[in-house]
């Protein structure tokens, strides 16, 4: 049984190829003649394809990478087209927003108007992977959870980059597109706004953020160090006493007091994830839009401590008679 | 096949630890040491790297003064027995001599006297050096006499800057940003290149021809909890004076933290000290880059100017090199106090 003593996947189960269930609808069917990779399978299922693809998928493809070619040949003109420069630089290039003087007109095409494309085209792409990811769900008969989780990260992208830049009227609001800039403008966002940890829907992120971690970390480890009993697997797991998944139970109402259920461990994960980018989508929405300065928010809400004065009191100072 | 936990972890964290020693060791060269400089728990830490202060301490060695000469009420004043004296005037002769020894140590040790003056008629003002000279004495005498807020007694000298070099080793020239050959795209918006004016970061890269120059308001902080009228500074405003005070970490060799309280950067009576001195450091900066610096274009030959054609300037860098007292605090005042000199406000004349 030490085999099962694993954080890697080490056994590998292989059938014949299988092809899936019949589609309900569609006009594209699934395409590929599916293989089998004993790589992969170290890491989930061996089998290869085959794969559907469809309109949604080919549209979001192209929109996708149209978007991440007018961001690439943009980083590579801004360092004169040298390849290697391109390599040397790439963390600090970006595609920029316009300057806040345009608005939320359209910029001449060097000055921001190669951004709003590539968002665009991004936009686009993410939201036609996003029915893809519905409709693929809905032809199987299944529910939209997973699209519904994909949309609470599309929001906060959307924040972001449009709906709160439409808000304040000005497309200089939103991120560019680099690796240290879109940094660069995170934390110059929360300075701007008087400090974002002290923004209350940027705490509930936070700790949705590392509930989300704590939660994987507690379920995963608990399915791995039951799968020696076959958790992983057996349908009858979830009837039956004295299996696998009773001991995984047991084993928290033990530690804790508490345990979730073999179905409510997933609904706790799922709405962590969803809420993480959701409410944060809502901090950032709300700072320039309707408060200006979270840190006084909090001092005015009774949220932030005052701590005492430990230096000579320092006051603004002016100019007086020097010449300036 | 049998694969243990144990086999994996432990050359994995093996591996990790290595990897992970070995980059970080490429960030900081020694063991850094960080004190406490505010209220308990509120991250008002100073950090310091033993093995920069040590680099830093020989340009930051402040040079032995020369001997006073004797000097009687009755000496002779410059200004009355050497010709073409115009700032140094109410100097006796003995201590201008002296001072012009010193200043020839500080400014140009290799090239000596004739580095500003003509070797045959040493009033001449024949060499664009010494016209520049003339108002680096003025320039020295303004900011001792009229910048306390800044300099407080210590005062500036000419090695406060120079240290040995014709030219310091920190200035500024307009930067007209990278060139770049397509006007259709590639657009950096002046930011986004890893520029040592900020610290290498990917921030608007010339925060000096932008706040160092003339005035223009800097800080960008909300002062109401709530929205007020308009939307305030934008984003990208936020990133220029970003960039700004990268240069003022790097200059002063700190941290955020050696002014602001980073809970509340824009709140004065949660600051340091500090924070007002740098205050009136910037005033001085453009003070001096707009009424000194700026004007003395027309007499500096091309090899001193920028690509811009514009004249070299001065930021935070030039006088603090990397300490937050320049010479790290001390004085050479009292030992060259004609450089206090009369108040005589030539930022006025321009």
């Amino acid at each position: 049984m030490a085999e099962y003593q694993n954080i890697f996947t080490s056994i590998q189960i292989r059938a014949p190829a299988y092809a899936g269930v019949p589609l309900k609808d569609g006009s594209w069917i699934r395409q590929g003649k599916p293989w089998f990779s004993h790589l992969f399978g170290r890491f989930g299922d061996a089998q290869i394809g085959p794969v559907y693809l469809g309109f949604l998928g080919v549209a979001s493809l192209l929109c996708g990478f149209i978007a991440f070619e007018i961001i690439g040949l943009n980083m590579l003109a801004s360092v004169n087209w040298s390849p290697i420069q391109l390599v040397r630089q790439l963390p600090w290039l970006a595609l920029e927003p316009p300057a806040p003087k345009y608005g939320l007109h359209f910029p001449p095409l060097n000055e921001g108007g190669w951004w709003l494309m590539a968002g665009f085209f991004m936009t686009s792409s993410v939201l036609l992977w996003w029915v893809r990811v519905y409709r693929r769900a809905r032809s199987l008969g299944m529910g939209t959870h997973v699209a519904w989780a994909f949309a609470a990260a599309i929001w906060l992208m959307l924040v972001l980059g449009f709906i709160r830049p439409l808000l304040m009227g000005h497309f200089s609001e939103a991120v560019p597109f680099g690796i240290f800039p879109h940094l660069d403008w995170t934390a110059a966002f929360s300075i701007r706004y008087g400090n974002l940890f002290y923004c209350p829907f940027h705490m509930l992120s936070i700790a949705f953020l590392y509930g989300s971690t704590l939660l994987f970390a507690m379920h995963g480890a608990t399915i791995l160090a039951v799968s020696r009993f076959g958790t992983d697997r057996e349908i009858e797991q979830i009837v039956d006493r004295g299996t696998g998944a009773e001991r995984a139970a047991l084993f928290w109402r033990w530690t804790m007091g508490f345990n979730a259920t073999v179905e409510s461990i997933h609904r706790w994960a799922w709405w962590f994830a969803v809420l993480c980018p959701l409410v944060g989508g809502i901090g950032i929405l709300l700072s320039g839009t309707v408060v200006d300065n979270w840190y006084l928010w909090a001092v005015k809400h009774g949220v932030a401590p005052m701590y005492p004065q430990v230096y000579p009191h320092v006051t603004q100072p002016t100019m007086t008679g020097v010449p300036q | 096949m049998k694969l243990r936990i144990r086999d994996v972890l432990v050359p994995l964290s093996t591996g990790l630890v290595l990897t992970s020693g070995t980059l970080l060791s490429g960030c900081e060269p020694a063991a850094t040491k960080s004190f406490q400089a505010g209220f308990r728990g509120t991250g008002m830490v100073q950090v310091k790297n033993p093995h920069r202060t040590a680099a830093q301490a020989a340009i930051n060695a402040v040079p032995a003064a020369l001997p006073r000469p004797p000097v009687t009420p009755d000496t002779p004043l410059a200004g009355a027995t050497l010709k073409n004296v115009q700032v140094l005037k109410d100097v006796p002769v003995p201590e201008f001599t002296r001072l012009m020894v010193a200043v020839t140590a500080w400014v140009a040790p290799q090239q000596g006297c004739a580095y500003c003056h003509e070797a045959a008629d040493f009033s001449s003002d024949a060499l664009y050096t010494k016209q520049v000279a003339r108002r680096m004495f003025e320039m020295t005498r303004h900011i001792n006499t009229d910048w306390h807020q800044h300099v407080a007694n210590t005062g500036v000298t000419c090695f406060t800057c120079h240290r040995g070099h014709n030219v310091p080793a920190a200035i500024w020239y307009k930067n007209p940003g990278p060139e770049h050959a397509s006007f259709y795209a590639g657009w950096k918006d002046g930011q986004n290149a890893p520029a040592e004016s900020v610290r290498l970061a990917s921030l608007p890269n010339d925060p000096f021809s932008t706040y160092l120059e003339t005035p223009r308001e800097i800080r960008v902080i909300g002062e109401s909890a709530l929205r007020q009228d308009g939307m305030g500074s934008s984003i990208k405003t936020t990133e220029q004076t970003y960039g700004l005070m990268m240069h003022f970490t790097q200059s002063l060799g700190v941290n955020c933290t050696y002014c602001h309280n980073s809970r509340s950067f824009f709140s004065w009576d949660q600051s340091t000290p500090q924070r007002a001195t740098a205050w009136y450091g910037i005033r001085l900066v453009r003070d001096l880059n707009y009424h000194y610096l700026d004007p003395l274009g027309s007499i500096f030959p091309p090899v001193r100017h920028g690509v811009t054609g514009d004249a070299p300037k001065l930021n935070c860098a030039t006088c603090h090199q990397g300490a937050f007292k320049p010479l790290n605090g001390v004085s050479m005042l009292p030992d060259y106090p004609e450089l206090k000199g009369p108040v005589k406000v030539a930022a006025q004349q321009q």
